[in-house]
Parts: structure tokens; sequence; C-alpha cells
């Protein structure tokens, strides 16, 4: 009997849990779809939910008119390569915080983490005339060091909060046997290490991929990311549905695959490892 | 337990981190002290000249200035409040036991791994488009006048937009810690006789308040400098009316050239984020010590 009730009321949780998921994911349901239609049917009305001609000439025109692969490689590169520059300067920071503190390793922590609190507008004026000046306007180079620099913080405390989680013991032991500190890195640290690491790589390349202030302000064609591109479609003539639900597809799709693979690990790497 | 040679390594190690971000907060920060104080315009290269505090002065009696300080206030708190409650309810729901909750959860996350510029696009044409689209489509199926979101309540919209990105955050947070909280108390207090809205109030608040402190802090973090969301949709209009400080710095320095006007907004925004920095670290640091 008691069995009974409670199936009934999973069977209503589940209903109530459904509607309501499938409602926060409609407009990326829809966007999908629509990517699908032709301008026309895009704009139909009543709309065509899934009785409509499929077709995928407008992810075609998407590449043929505006070149998205060039904008998906910058994006690649740009998030990509911000991510292995952070982790190669964050993993040694990291290590020797999380294994020889000292009194001041807490305030070094919070200081970083309170870098993330100055608004980029503070800092905007002055990155622009530099960038103009150096030539690094418009370029991945330079978008590249202002992610790195950006994500720094959140690489660091999020490496920290795992390598504590490494005993120390053991590479105490290492050090016995008269591993070198070189070693001591490289044989022991990195290969328990390994899935922090890989980790804090993912959510970062969400953050570089998705970030869309530095990517909007510094960048112009050249080496423009996904987010420039898009944002150029809300100029009137670009206002195309299925061609801006094309192109958005192509852009979200990579990120929302790996993010759904690291959903475990998205909540401790944005919390800083306050909440598991 | 160190050794000093592993001291001085691990000094050796942290510094370049150090050394990095201490360069990037303090040169362009002093550079934007400096710029503040001078008139400064791109398209008169050559004329800069030392102008006081006038900048400063002109920024704070903008009445534009006023309606963004609003504005971000506006978007904070409302995104907040709408993200933290619905955030709770969700989270509460998904950990009921059911069917299918690994793809429920799934379709939950989404909406924070979508790029900013997208969602905002795609809410702007598909959803909150007054002849296209699909709110104006349910709005004509019941009788109704369609309604022009962005041009009639530009802030609302924007204020929705930014929610819809960011529940999928709190909701995962708050889930995460409410899977941490002991079946046994919850039994316990159910068998003392609790109903469910004190199991609530009593055990399962409380247990949630660091995770939610944790999610406020976070997200005023990025909240206090939406751009790109209304750069895509309203360009801060009509008129000012969802600017932000944000938005009206970039305004200043990007689309007029005022290097000067634009370095004292980005110092005064940088001002007001230390102030709420200043109670959050505050609030942060009692829930995180009890």
């Amino acid at each position: 009997m008691a069995r009974n009730v409670s199936t009934q009321r999973k069977l209503v949780t589940t209903a109530v849990a459904w509607t309501i998921g499938i409602l926060i994911f409609f407009p990326i349901l829809w966007t999908f779809l629509t990517s699908f239609k032709t301008e026309a049917q895009a704009i139909a009305s009543p709309p065509a939910f899934l009785f409509f001609d499929w077709t995928t000439e407008n992810y075609f025109e998407v590449q043929s008119r505006s070149d998205y692969f060039k904008h998906f490689m910058n994006s690649v590169v740009i998030s990509f390569g911000s991510t292995l520059l952070g982790l190669l300067i964050a993993i040694p920071s990291a290590w020797a915080m999380a294994f020889s503190p000292t009194k001041r390793t807490k305030d070094v922590l919070m200081w970083m983490l309170s870098t993330k609190m100055m608004p980029p507008v503070g800092v905007l004026v002055p990155m622009y005339l530099i960038f103009r000046n150096t030539g690094l306007l418009d370029t991945r180079t330079g978008l590249v060091i202002v992610l790195t620099l950006i994500n720094l913080p959140i690489i660091i405390w999020m490496l920290y909060t795992y390598f504590k989680e490494i005993p120390g013991e053991i590479l105490e032991a290492a050090r016995m046997d008269g591993a070198s500190l070189a070693k001591e890195i490289i044989y022991v640290l990195t290969p328990m290490a390994i899935p922090g690491i890989a980790s804090t790589l993912l959510l970062n390349i969400i953050l570089a991929w998705n970030e869309a202030f530095w990517t909007l302000n510094l960048s112009a064609a050249k080496a423009a990311p996904l987010t420039a591109f898009i944002a150029s479609y809300s100029s009137p003539e670009g206002l195309f549905y299925a061609k801006l639900s094309a192109a958005s597809t192509m852009a979200i799709a990579p990120i929302l695959i790996l993010g759904w693979f690291s959903q475990k690990q998205l909540v401790r790497g944005l919390t800083f490892g306050a909440v598991k | 337990m160190a050794t000093l040679h592993t001291r001085s390594a691990a000094r050796l190690m942290i510094a370049p981190s150090v050394l990095l971000l201490l360069a990037w907060m303090v040169v362009p920060l002093a550079l934007t002290v400096y710029f503040s104080l001078l008139r400064y315009n791109l398209l008169m290269p050559g004329m800069e000249e030392f102008a006081g505090l006038s900048n400063y002065t002109y920024f704070l009696t903008d009445p534009a200035f006023f309606q963004a300080v609003f504005n971000t206030l506006a978007i904070v708190l409302g995104v907040l409040f709408i993200t933290v409650v619905g955030g709770i309810g969700l989270a509460l729901l998904l950990d009921q036991p059911m069917f299918g909750q690994g793809i429920v959860r799934i379709l939950v996350i989404a909406p924070f791994l979508i790029m900013p510029t997208v969602a905002a696009l795609v809410w702007k044409n598909m959803f909150m488009n007054p002849v296209n689209g699909l709110f104006a489509w349910l709005a004509k199926l019941v009788g109704l006048q369609p309604f022009d979101f962005l041009a009639n309540a530009p802030l609302f919209s924007i204020i929705l937009i930014v929610a819809w990105q960011w529940l999928p955050f709190a909701t995962l947070i708050l889930l995460t810690a409410l899977q941490s909280l002991d079946e046994e108390q919850k039994e316990a207090a159910q068998m003392d006789g609790a109903g469910a809205l004190s199991r609530f109030i009593y055990l399962v608040l409380p247990h949630l308040s660091r995770a939610i402190t944790v999610v406020i802090l976070i997200q005023t973090i990025f909240l206090l400098s939406v751009f790109a969301e209304i750069l895509v949709t309203t360009n801060g209009g009509p008129g000012t009316q969802s600017t932000n400080l944000t938005f009206l710095v970039y305004a200043q320095a990007l689309l007029q050239f005022d290097v000067g006007g634009a370095s004292a907004g980005g110092i005064i925004a940088v001002i007001l984020a230390n102030i709420v920095a200043f109670f959050l670290m505050r609030m942060i640091g009692k829930t995180l010590e009890a």
C-alpha cells in the first residue's frame, strides 16, 4: 500500500519536473528546430513545431556567407590557449600553496579571488589603448592574454582545492626516496592531480568560450570569436531567424556537450570549492 | 615540515601568478585613475590636458549616471531574487525521487552553458519580438495584444534573460548542497511530527544557508558587469532605460571616444563594486566560518 502511494507520488513529481525542465530548455530546443527551417517557415504563424520541411541549407549559408569556421577556430584557439597558458602558470602556484603553506597563503588566495571583484569596465579604457598601441587589438594573442589573466584566479582556486585533497605524506615519501622537486611534480603529483586538472581545464574552456565582455570589446573582424560573431546578427540586416538559429546552434553545441559531461565539477569549480 | 629549500622554491612558484595578477590589477587601474584626471578624447589626439576632477563632476551630475546605478542594482537584485527563490524551488523538486532525473538535470543546466550573445539574441528575436516572436503568437492565441517587451519593459526583459541564464547555476549549487543533507535528520524530524513546512524552515533552509551565500556572492560578481545581453538586445535604450554602469562606461569610451570621462566612470564603478564586495565578504566570512 505504502509502496503504491510512493509510486504515484513519484509519477506526479516526474511529470512536474519534466514539464519545468522542458520549459527551461525550450529556448534552446526551439533554436535547434528553427535552424532546420526555411526563413519563411521560421517566422510562420502559427509556428511549425516539428512538421515542416527540414533543411540543412542554413548551415551551409552561414558558413559561405560569413565564414563561420574562421570564428569557430578563433574561439577554439582563444579558449584552449588561455586555459592551457593559465594552467601552466597556475599549477606550480597552487601546488606550492597546497603543500607548502605559510601564514600568508590564505591571504594570498583571498586577494587573488578579490581581483575577480574588480569590474572589467574599470580597466576597459587603458586595456583598449594599450592593445591599440601595441597592435594587440583584434588579435588572438591579445585575447588569449586577457582571458588568461581574468580566469587565472579561478584556475588557481580550483587547483588549490583539488591539490589540498592529495595526502602530503605521499610527497614526503617521494622526497625521502630522493626524488628531486621536478621529479616530485612530474611523477608523483601530476598523476594524482590529473582528475582535478582535467576538471579545471574543462570549466575554464567553458568560461573562456562564453566570455563576452573582453571578446566583444577587443576584437573586430579578424580575431572575433563566436561570441562576437553572433553579436553581429543583432543588426537589422542580419535578422534572419533560421540563419541566426543555425549559427547559434553551432556556437553552443560544442560547449553544451562539454558542460553536460562536467556538470559535477561545474559546481565545485564555480564555488571555489566551497560547495562540493 | 617544509625545509628551507622547498620554502624558497614555493615562493618562486607562486611568484609568476602573484606578479601577473598584481600587474593586471595595478597597471591598468593606475592608468584609469590617470586618464580620469585628463581631458582626453580619441578624436582630438594631442589635445590632452589636465582637467582635475571635472570628469568626475561631469559623470556624477549626469542624470544617466543615476539611472545606470539604479539599473545596475535592479539587474543584480532582480536576478538574484528570481534565481535564489526559483533555484531553491527547483532544487527541492529535483531532489525528490523521479524517473529520468539525470535527463531533467541536464535540461535544467543547459542555459548556463549558452554564451550570453546567443541567449540574448534568441530571446530577443524568437520570443520577445512583437511581430514574429513566440510570445506574440501566444498572446494572439488567447486574444491579447502582443507586447513589445524590449521597447516597453527593457530592463525587465533583460532581467528575465539574465535570470534564465543564471537559474541553472543557483539550482545546481543548491541541489548539490541539498543532497549532502543527512537523510536521518530529515526522518528524525518527521518522526517528531514536524510538517513539511517546518522541516523546510528549521532544517533545510539553515543547511542551505552556506550554499545560498555562495550563490549570492558569485552571481553578484558577474551580475554587476552584465554587458553582452544589453549590447545585443536594447543597446542600453530606449534612451538610457536599460543602461547599466558597465554599458554607460563602454558607450562613453568606445562610442563617444571620451577617454577621460569613461575612465572616471570606470573608477566610480570600481568604487561601487568594492562597497558591494565589502559587505558581501563580511557576510560570506560569517557564513563560511560558522
